[in-house]
């Protein structure tokens, strides 16, 4: 039987804020357990939270970045429930007032745009983490590093009907936290992070079907699998006669399944209610207001204006704007040399070669804008091959040189095109292999290729090669 | 009269002059603790050694000519769900029996920065859950009144050290009444500060929208001192509010002649205690001869107050307490059969009956289906409440009222009974629920030589008028200072 698919997304975004959501303590991640906490994030009797106000900062830049309403009065509330590394017992979080409501989100799949609704986006605590160290038999530890780290939880309506369409609202939300500075967007590292609602109906059916709740995705292509697997282990079920359990999955990668986790009678009853130690959280107009005119280019809008601006393909676009840096730094590029498609193709297929080489990011690299820029333009100007250009910005790359104009000359690699010196080269090339040049004549065209090798290999690649094509054209036929 | 027995006004006015040591009050007040400390059972621990040094460094602050504040030097008693760095918090519990915080309360950090002399932890009701102190895990606290008789409760180890002289004033906490209902049984002072004024940063919480730590003193003035020192804004607590603390002190003798004053007729209902209203009667009269004018006034949602309170105390209470679980600190039970059964059997061994009857109440009206019904129908009836005092505010500055219907009643007496034990607090959780200022000053005795409580309710903020009310009744009235006849005593 033919079923609608129906997914809805969670995604959880860990912000970049330098201290956490309720207390002082440094987010830094990799430090010794248990060195990023105190009374307040290892809920210590008596101690209290305090909001990060750069945190509701965050959330108001992803909501207005999602179409999202506002909440003028948002509320925490508590999340009650019993686990190690949990350690007031309830996780802080917003429940019936989200800081974020009605929003939406344009994708594009196969051509066709799509527009997937946002319930809400709410602001809350991460929890710690439990350590099974497999020489401690059967002892665990907990790690509060990560407690009270600050989380958006951003909340799709069931609006996606395929898996690809899914992974497109995942990828275009990441890349709008990441252009927003909020989120490093990390999928691996679980920094983005997303849970899958999914469930399938008989077309035209008014109901949803009963869902199950997919969990432990840690990228996109397991998104993709998960999803697909889950969507065919409903089919056959349903297929069969049969009724979906509602319940929590958690996807295996290595197995590439999902098993089932808890089902709808272990869900927990959270017993939500407002957190008394907080106070309801008031953004006025002004406060949005000030984020709105700071919020920077979205990716939409950045590929778009690219496109329209400099001329370049769409597909260019998307690389270029994958990262914010990345295209910033293509912008920077052109404004000294005005070949938008040149300067797409040098960083598309050199700089990013390099940058993923070394697994370092645009902001990183030590080849200034300026510096490529002129770069690009000795080779416009035939101060320099294509070929020893490659060379040289391999050398900018690793020193950190930005004055290519000065590698060429002192390394004397400027590219010989004086008529005459060349016009000799040829006739000695041309002499010196008289056989050669009779297999030409009769037809081995293809040996034109090892006249032009000669000439360069004895200007040691400098010579400029249009011109050696054209006076051995001359000179052989 | 020994220095022990003095207030804390007389003994900074003395320090002030140069005629004692703070190590003298303090070694005053430790040999008091020694001599009767065993009979009355307020203290759960006794910090000697830091009281002493503590005193030696209140001295040599003065010696040297740095700030004195009114409770430098002065041996000073703390309720045992203040967080005390490197001394043993326990909430009176078996869950954490052991435990010893790695920071300071601020109320505590701000009576160390002030020189205060703390000579321990006193005892209470289990995590401040009870009317009585019977619900320690350790004991019971007596009450110097009558050994026989409970001290009230949850802060019965702050008040009956108070009344039995082994502490000059403490701090207690009050949710529902816990620091005037002990205090009215004690007879001496209680002061519970408006909600927001005072920092619960490191007060163990119970009801986190209605506990509020307050003064527990000998007189009046006494608690407008200690008021001053703790009360302010805490950017750590995000509820305590951001006004200036006024001089409560020197603003007491403020004349209150033309001061309108309520009588809320439904405090003087069933089941009032004719002694408890005689005495509190009396007081009103006492009162009028300031040319204070008297009115009846009517807070009509008063019925429903203990409801909302058992409510929304015990489903704060219920996520409150979630944190013991055995796994960072405190109690956690052996022979655990995995992790369920580690929490299982921590938290039924680890609380007491009266602790784990409000978790679960608590849980219940949270619960998905019921949240409704009891949580959000509670809330909403705490505001018809609030409304209530809004209302009769605007026609008086002050009520007076009855802290609680009955004297000091006997050890054992409710204990089998929660709900008439519940009932006990009917007249202090409506101020809680409103988040108003309130005291308890003594208005005189029982037959029997029970001490019996003057409840004065204020509008928020509004400590000075209440502290300014109670300052002129206890100069009328006399009360205040009375000290019970211990067994052993000389007459």
């Amino acid at each position: 039987m033919d079923y609608e698919i129906v997914i809805g997304l969670e995604v959880h975004c860990q912000l970049l804020t330098e201290t956490k959501i309720f207390c002082g303590c440094s987010t830094h991640f990799g430090n010794p357990p248990n060195q990023n906490s105190c009374p307040v994030c290892t809920g210590m009797p008596g101690a209290l939270p305090v909001l990060n106000r750069k945190v509701v900062d965050f959330a108001v830049r992803a909501g207005l970045a999602t179409a999202c309403q506002i909440t003028p009065h948002s509320v925490f509330a508590r999340k009650n429930y019993f686990y190690p590394d949990l350690p007031k017992g309830y996780q802080i979080s917003q429940f019936e007032l989200p800081i974020c409501v009605g929003g939406y989100l344009d994708i594009e799949v196969e051509g066709e745009n799509q527009r997937i609704g946002i319930t809400r986006i709410h602001m809350e605590e991460d929890a710690g983490k439990l350590v099974h160290p497999e020489a401690d038999h059967g002892v665990s530890y907990v790690d509060y590093n990560r407690a009270c780290v600050p989380l958006i939880e951003i909340v799709s309506e069931p609006d996606m009907r395929s898996s690809a369409e899914a992974v497109a609202y995942l990828k275009a939300l990441r890349d709008i936290v990441v252009y927003l500075e909020i989120c490093d967007g990390n999928m691996e590292e679980g920094s983005f992070r997303c849970d899958a609602n999914i469930s399938l109906r008989r077309w035209g059916a008014p109901e949803f079907g009963i869902r199950s709740e997919l969990k432990n995705m840690n990228s996109f292509r397991n998104v993709q699998r998960a999803i697909e697997y889950e969507v065919e282990r409903q089919r056959d079920i349903l297929d069969a006669g049969g009724r979906v359990v509602q319940e929590t999955r958690l996807w295996n990668v290595d197995r590439g399944i999902s098993m089932s986790m808890r089902g709808k009678e272990e869900a927990h009853d959270y017993r939500y209610f407002p957190d008394p130690d907080l106070l309801p959280v008031v953004v006025d107009e002004a406060w949005v207001e000030s984020v709105q005119q700071n919020l920077p280019e979205l990716p939409a809008a950045k590929r778009r204006r690219i496109v329209d601006d400099y001329a370049i393909p769409v597909a260019d676009a998307e690389v270029l704007t994958a990262d914010r840096a990345m295209a910033d730094y293509f912008e920077a590029v052109v404004k000294h040399f005005a070949q938008p498609k040149a300067v797409a193709n040098w960083i598309m297929a050199e700089l990013m070669r390099f940058l993923n080489d070394d697994r370092i990011s645009i902001t990183q690299c030590l080849i200034t804008p300026q510096g490529l820029a002129e770069l690009l333009s000795l080779i416009e100007a035939g101060t320099i091959s294509g070929k020893i250009g490659k060379q040289v910005f391999s050398q900018m790359y690793s020193a950190g040189n930005n004055d290519p104009g000065r590698l060429v000359e002192e390394q004397g690699l400027a590219q010989m095109s004086d008529v005459g010196e060349l016009a000799t080269l040829v006739d000695d090339v041309v002499e010196a292999h008289d056989g050669k040049v009779k297999e030409y004549q009769q037809g081995k065209v293809k040996l034109f290729g090892f006249f032009v090798g000669q000439v360069m290999k004895k200007t040691k690649g400098q010579a400029n090669p249009q011109m050696v094509n054209r006076l051995l054209k001359e000179k052989i036929g | 009269m020994e220095l022990y027995n003095c207030s804390l006004e007389e003994l900074w006015q003395r320090l002030e002059k140069g005629e004692i040591s703070a190590l003298e009050v303090t070694r005053s007040v430790l040999g008091r603790i020694t001599d009767v400390d065993g009979t009355i059972a307020a203290y759960l621990e006794i910090d000697e050694q830091g009281a002493l040094a503590q005193a030696e460094a209140a001295d040599e602050r003065r010696r040297k000519g740095d700030e004195i504040t009114p409770v430098t030097g002065i041996p000073l008693g703390l309720k045992d769900l203040l967080s005390t760095r490197g001394l043993k918090t326990t909430c009176a519990s078996r869950m954490l029996a052991d435990y010893r915080p790695e920071y300071d309360a601020t109320v505590v950090a701000r009576l160390r920065e002030a020189g205060a002399v703390i000579t321990g932890k006193l005892n209470m009701d289990e995590f401040a859950m009870g009317s009585s102190t019977e619900n320690s895990f350790f004991k019971p606290t007596c009450n110097p009144w009558d050994l026989k008789r409970v001290s009230g409760g949850s802060s019965g180890g702050s008040t009956a050290a108070v009344a039995a002289a082994t502490a000059i004033a403490t701090l207690g906490s009050d949710t529902g009444g816990s620091i005037r209902q002990p205090a009215s049984f004690c007879g001496v002072v209680g002061l519970k500060p408006t909600y927001g004024r005072v920092s619960r940063y490191g007060l163990v919480a119970f009801a986190s929208s209605l506990d509020q730590i307050g003064p527990v003193t000998l007189t009046v003035a006494d608690a407008a001192l200690l008021l001053g020192v703790i009360a302010g804004h805490d950017e750590r607590d995000s509820t305590s509010v951001d006004r200036p603390v006024p001089d409560y002190y020197s603003g007491l003798k403020n004349a209150i002649k033309g001061l309108k004053i309520g009588v809320p007729t439904e405090y003087f209902g069933v089941g009032l205690d004719p002694e408890v209203e005689a005495a509190v009667r009396l007081g009103c009269r006492q009162l009028e001869t300031t040319g204070a004018q008297f009115k009846d006034v009517s807070l009509p949602h008063t019925d429903y107050a203990v409801a909302t309170y058992y409510l929304l105390a015990t489903a704060e209470a219920s996520s409150n307490l979630a944190r013991y679980d055995g796994v960072k600190y405190g109690f956690r039970a052996d022979n655990a059969d995995g992790l369920i059964d580690m929490y299982r059997k921590t938290r039924a061994q680890g609380f007491g009956d009266e602790v784990k009857r409000r978790i679960m109440l608590g849980t219940y009206a949270l619960s998905a289906g019921y949240y409704d019904a009891y949580y959000r129908k509670a809330q909403q009836v705490r505001t018809l409440i609030t409304r209530d005092f809004d209302k009769v505010f605007n026609g008086c500055d002050v009520l007076v009222a009855p802290v609680c219907p009955t004297p000091a009643f006997a050890f054992g007496e409710k204990v089998d009974d929660p709900l008439s034990m519940y009932l006990s607090d009917i007249l202090t959780i409506p101020v809680n629920l409103a988040g108003l200022p309130a005291l308890s000053v003594p208005c005189g005795f029982t037959e029997a030589g029970l001490p019996i409580g003057l409840q004065i309710i204020a509008k928020p903020f509004a400590e000075e008028t209440l502290l300014q009310v109670a300052w002129h009744y206890e100069q009328l009235a006399g009360w205040s200072g009375q000290r019970p006849q211990l067994a052993g005593e000389a007459v």
